[in-house]
């Protein structure tokens, strides 16, 4: 190994030791990551076997309907939030900047401490089940029966403690976007992406505007379990109808968000075991993005019974069968390559090919029940099971599991067997079928979902214990795929490099491999570089392409532009750090102790999570570097520090507040559902006393206010580009007084008006725009202190603005957010 | 080796909105709205406007059809003329560097086809469906 080598090395060096738990390092966060998806994977499997012990027989009293009830809530919720989601994004932070050829992701240690949020909440609400206090409302936790009917701790449990995971799916959404966006090899245009990485964008966009609707449905629930405030209670005008928009806006693009990228990895699988590159790729990228759109127009299809006027009905209907061609598509993609390829037999082909035709059954029963009159028989009973369960487990686990088998070698440098793969793949697909096929029988036959046991006489014994049978089958079929992975492998020889002879870049990794991601930058020209480029892995070991030095001992990696892949900058991201994991523990603190109501506790906890978030910012991001411009080979200088469009940071803003906007948006629907609903909106009298609003004046000068602050934030960003000091100082403080007056402004209407937000649902969505609007304004003057304190410690400056620059564009959102607020709430009354 | 000069990737020229990515997401974004639109002119209508009948909300919905086919249209065309002149799209299309924009351009008018043909299911619902029951 050559010097240049050693100090790459040095620079991406692992952790040893407890520090191990310190790294940041996409390869060792995507296998925590993975590890514990699964981990919850097989907790999730338990509790279904628990399940079908006990629906084996009818009549049967082993478990209460009580246990049963937390038991049936906590595998749906278990296999959504705790498996089908994060094992996407942790796949994704292990694979995706291998696949581009990246050192790592841009926000390492962002991917960091999603991790430690998603275990920390995973162990938080599965351990509910232990102590008896699961949630068991469903994994969709309707009203009333969520907040009239379950009092205790339960449902606390699952708002709070999935909306704490849901922050970490957020958070790798924007780290997937920005990586596919920014951090690809220079030359690798967007006809050359690996599909993966195509499929990944879709969904982490898709991540971006399902899951604010569910965090704002969370939202309001907790507000009226906590506080009393009658979002979804029917006698003071409230709707739970908005809670299963809300939701299902969020679950059903979900089905989608966990779907595709488990395609993507058979569109991975697919051409190395065809042995030619994917037919039709541009028909697969039609398909990613068609579906990715499409999937926002399906969610009533979960409502049809619940009285939507026939119109409604019809549209989601036609978008839930048009839905069916994108699908379609890339199915027909996946098969001709196959036809138009040299098929060698694998244990992960076997996984891909049972997941298609799996998927496909789970599509077709699909188009069955997105056709409303069927729907309407086959609504809530195991047909619907058995459907969901062929698309989840087609569309979801078969190819997970193929995965597993592709990328073990990848990961550990061991191969799986093939042999007792063969077996396990025999074993589930056999298991699978004969458990979830006699479902649609029983449903059709009219057993009903979520019930604890059934009555004998009626036909659904057979189907049951068939059904029960081959859970076990299934079961025994993961338990070999577990020994297979568990088993030791010491004496088993390292597999060859690239060992299945595919043709995307990830495969490039030395056996065993270097924590550096890759050694050296490649240009990319092909979709298989390592197929159709000559000589290519050579000179990546050789280091005769981009970054194979790390000079000052920093981890570095290139940023390249969205559409052609042009190097832009040489970007140091940060090092190992518990800075993250202490963040991620206060966060869930913050959650934890709120679903207890130890309000003093949560808020010391919120306090330590602030302090970790901001020295974790103040050390780690926007930092000067020593030099403006590196050398990093082949005759190429790029600069060490870019702010504005062109740097990861501003993305990374833009994205989440996309998000954020996408929340805020799903209380202005509310707040207009409850119009739309009710026959006077605001109404003037509720249950003898007047129902006030907050008035036309003071949320009018509230919006006057921001605007004004916006105008001197906009001054602020000007005067430190400039360098003017005193001017940029003055006017940090003017646009700080100037939020702190519209942030009064806009609590004072309610309150000075005597406003109760537990009278009636108008009095409630008023106060949760305000709220939901002072909390913003806080941010964004903690954020302009920040500024403030940033440069005054020599940390930012005219050039180096990064910090100032991406503060204005929250301010962006931030006025639109007052604005919209401030409108809506004094004069949407006058015309209502 | 080294085929592969920087001056394949490291040129900057100013590139029209059909060479970027937002292009192709166009027409599935104007099925959204379309679709959204809808979605609430109905809710609107079926609960504080029914009494007006349902034919003034057809000739809504047309409006809106005609409007979003439109731009579907316009944005396919467009499209299409970014690809045309290239080799026939089978079965490995545009994996050369150079295609990025016909590839833009197949993809955006794929996405075209599949965004008219979704607002056109959409819009058909309201001729056969014409209740709020």
């Amino acid at each position: 190994m050559d010097e240049r080598a050693e100090r790459l090395l040095k620079a991406w060096e692992t952790p040893t030791g407890w520090r191990y738990w310190s790294a940041v390092n996409n390869s060792e966060v995507g296998l925590w990551y993975t590890l514990t998806a699964f981990v919850f994977f097989l907790f999730g499997g338990v509790l279904a076997l628990i399940m079908r012990i006990q629906l084996a027989i009818p009549e049967n009293n082993w478990l209460t309907p009580e246990q049963y009830n937390q038991v049936f809530t906590m595998h749906g919720s278990v296999m959504m939030f705790l498996f089908a989601v994060p094992i996407l994004e942790a796949v994704s932070i292990m694979l995706l900047p291998q696949m581009m050829g990246a050192r790592d992701l841009p926000f390492p240690r962002l991917s960091a401490y999603g991790f430690w949020c998603f275990l920390i909440g995973g162990i938080f609400v599965c351990g509910s089940l232990f102590f008896g206090v699961g949630p068991r409302g469903g994994w969709f936790m309707y009203p009333p029966m969520t907040t009239q009917y379950q009092t205790d701790v339960g449902p606390d449990i699952w708002l709070l403690g999935l909306s704490f995971i849901e922050v970490a799916s957020i958070a790798a959404a924007v780290e997937l976007i920005v990586g596919v966006l920014k951090c690809r090899p220079p030359g690798m245009r967007l006809n050359l992406i690996p599909l993966y990485a195509w499929y990944i964008l879709v969904v982490a966009v898709m991540i971006l505007f399902a899951f604010p609707p569910l965090i704002a449905g969370d939202l309001l629930m907790e507000l009226e379990r906590a506080l009393d405030w009658p979002f979804f209670d029917a006698d003071r005008g409230g709707d739970p109808m908005l809670w299963q928009h809300l939701f299902w806006i969020f679950g059903h693009p979900e089905v989608y968000i966990v779907f595709l990228p488990s395609i993507a990895l058979v569109a991975t699988i697919v051409p190395t075991f065809a042995k030619t590159p994917m037919a039709g790729y541009s028909w697969i990228v039609l398909a990613a993005v068609g579906t990715g759109f499409l999937s926002f127009g399906l969610w009533v299809h979960h409502m049809f019974t619940t009285g939507l006027p026939g119109m409604t009905i019809g549209i989601f209907s036609a978008a839930s069968e048009a839905v069916a061609i994108p699908t379609g598509i890339q199915i027909f993609c996946f098969i001709a390559t196959l036809l138009i390829g040299r098929v060698t037999k694998s244990v992960a082909l076997l996984f891909v090919l049972a997941g298609l035709v799996t998927f496909i059954i789970g599509g077709l029963t699909g188009v069955m029940v997105a056709i409303a009159p069927f729907d309407y028989q086959a609504h809530d009973t195991y047909f619907i099971v058995g459907h969901l369960h062929y698309v989840l487990v087609g569309g979801t686990i078969f190819p997970l599991v193929a995965g597993f088998y592709y990328y073990y070698p990848f990961v550990t440098g061991k191969q799986l067997s093939e042999r007792l793969g063969t077996v396990a793949f025999w074993l589930m697909l056999v298991g699978f079928n004969v458990t979830f096929f006699p479902m649609h029988l029983t449903g059709l036959i009219g057993m009903p979902r979520r019930v604890y046991t059934y009555p004998s006489g009626m036909g659904f014994e057979i189907p049951n214990m068939i059904s029960s049978v081959g859970a076990g089958v299934l079961g025994l079929g993961f338990l070999v795929l577990l020994w297979d992975v568990l088993r030791p492998k010491g004496k088993q020889p390292l597999v060859p490099r690239n060992v299945w002879n595919a043709g995307t870049l990830e495969w490039s990794a030395q056996v065993p491999d270097k924590p550096w991601g890759i050694r050296s930058i490649p240009i990319i020209s092909t979709r298989y570089p390592i197929w159709e480029q000559e000589n290519l892995l050579a000179d990546i070991d050789a280091g005769r392409f981009y970054l194979p030095d790390a000079e000052e001992g920093l981890r570095e990696t290139l940023v390249t532009s969205t559409v052609d892949a042009e190097p832009m900058q040489c970007l140091r991201v940060p090092g190992p750090t518990f800075l993250t994991f202490f963040a991620a523990l206060f966060t869930g603190g913050v959650f934890i102790f709120s679903t207890y109501h130890w309000w003093i506790a949560a808020s010391i906890s919120a306090l330590l999570s602030f302090g970790a978030i901001v020295t974790w910012l103040w050390t780690g991001t926007a930092l000067i570097p020593e030099k403006e411009e590196k050398y990093i080979g082949l005759g190429l200088m790029l600069p060490t520090y870019v702010s504005g469009p062109s740097a990861v940071g501003w993305w990374a803003m833009f994205i989440t507040m996309l998000g954020d906007m996408t929340a805020f948006v799903s209380l202005v629907f509310g707040y207009f559902f409850y119009w739309t609903i009710d026959e006077t909106f605001p109404p003037a009298q509720f249950d003898g006393r007047a129902v006030v609003g907050p008035g036309i004046l003071w949320p009018l000068v509230s919006v006057g206010f921001v605007f004004a602050a916006w105008v001197t934030v906009l001054i602020a960003r000007s005067t430190n580009n400039s360098n003017r000091s005193l001017l940029y100082y003055g006017s940090l403080i003017g646009s700080i007084a100037l939020s702190v007056l519209s942030a009064l402004a806009m609590f004072w209407g309610p309150f000075m008006r005597g406003m109760d937000p537990t009278h009636h649902v108008y009095s409630a969505s008023v106060c949760v725009l305000v709220l939901w609007a002072v909390v913003h304004l806080v941010v964004g003057i903690v954020m302009l202190i920040y500024c403030g304190a940033r440069r005054m410690a020599g940390r930012m400056d005219g050039i180096h603005n990064a910090d100032i620059v991406n503060v204005t564009l929250f301010w962006h959102f931030l006025v639109l957010t007052i604005a919209i607020t401030g409108l809506v709430i004094s004069l949407f009354p006058l015309v209502a | 080796m080294m085929t592969y000069g920087t001056k394949q990737h490291d040129e900057s020229d100013p590139k029209p909105i059909r060479k970027s990515l937002w292009w192709i997401a166009l027409a599935p974004s104007i099925w959204a709205i379309h679709f959204l639109a809808c979605y609430l002119t109905v809710a609107i209508w079926c609960e504080k406007v029914s009494s007006y009948g349902s034919d003034r909300l057809l000739w809504l919905i047309c409006i809106y059809s005609v409007v979003a086919i439109a731009g579907i249209a316009i944005v396919g065309w467009l499209s299409f003329r970014n690809f045309r002149r290239h080799d026939p799209p089978v079965p490995y299309d545009f994996d050369d560097p150079h295609d990025r924009t016909n590839f833009l351009g197949f993809t955006a008018f794929l996405l075209a086809l599949l965004s008219g043909i979704a607002t056109l299911f959409t819009m058909l619902v309201f001729l056969f469906v014409r209740s709020c029951d």
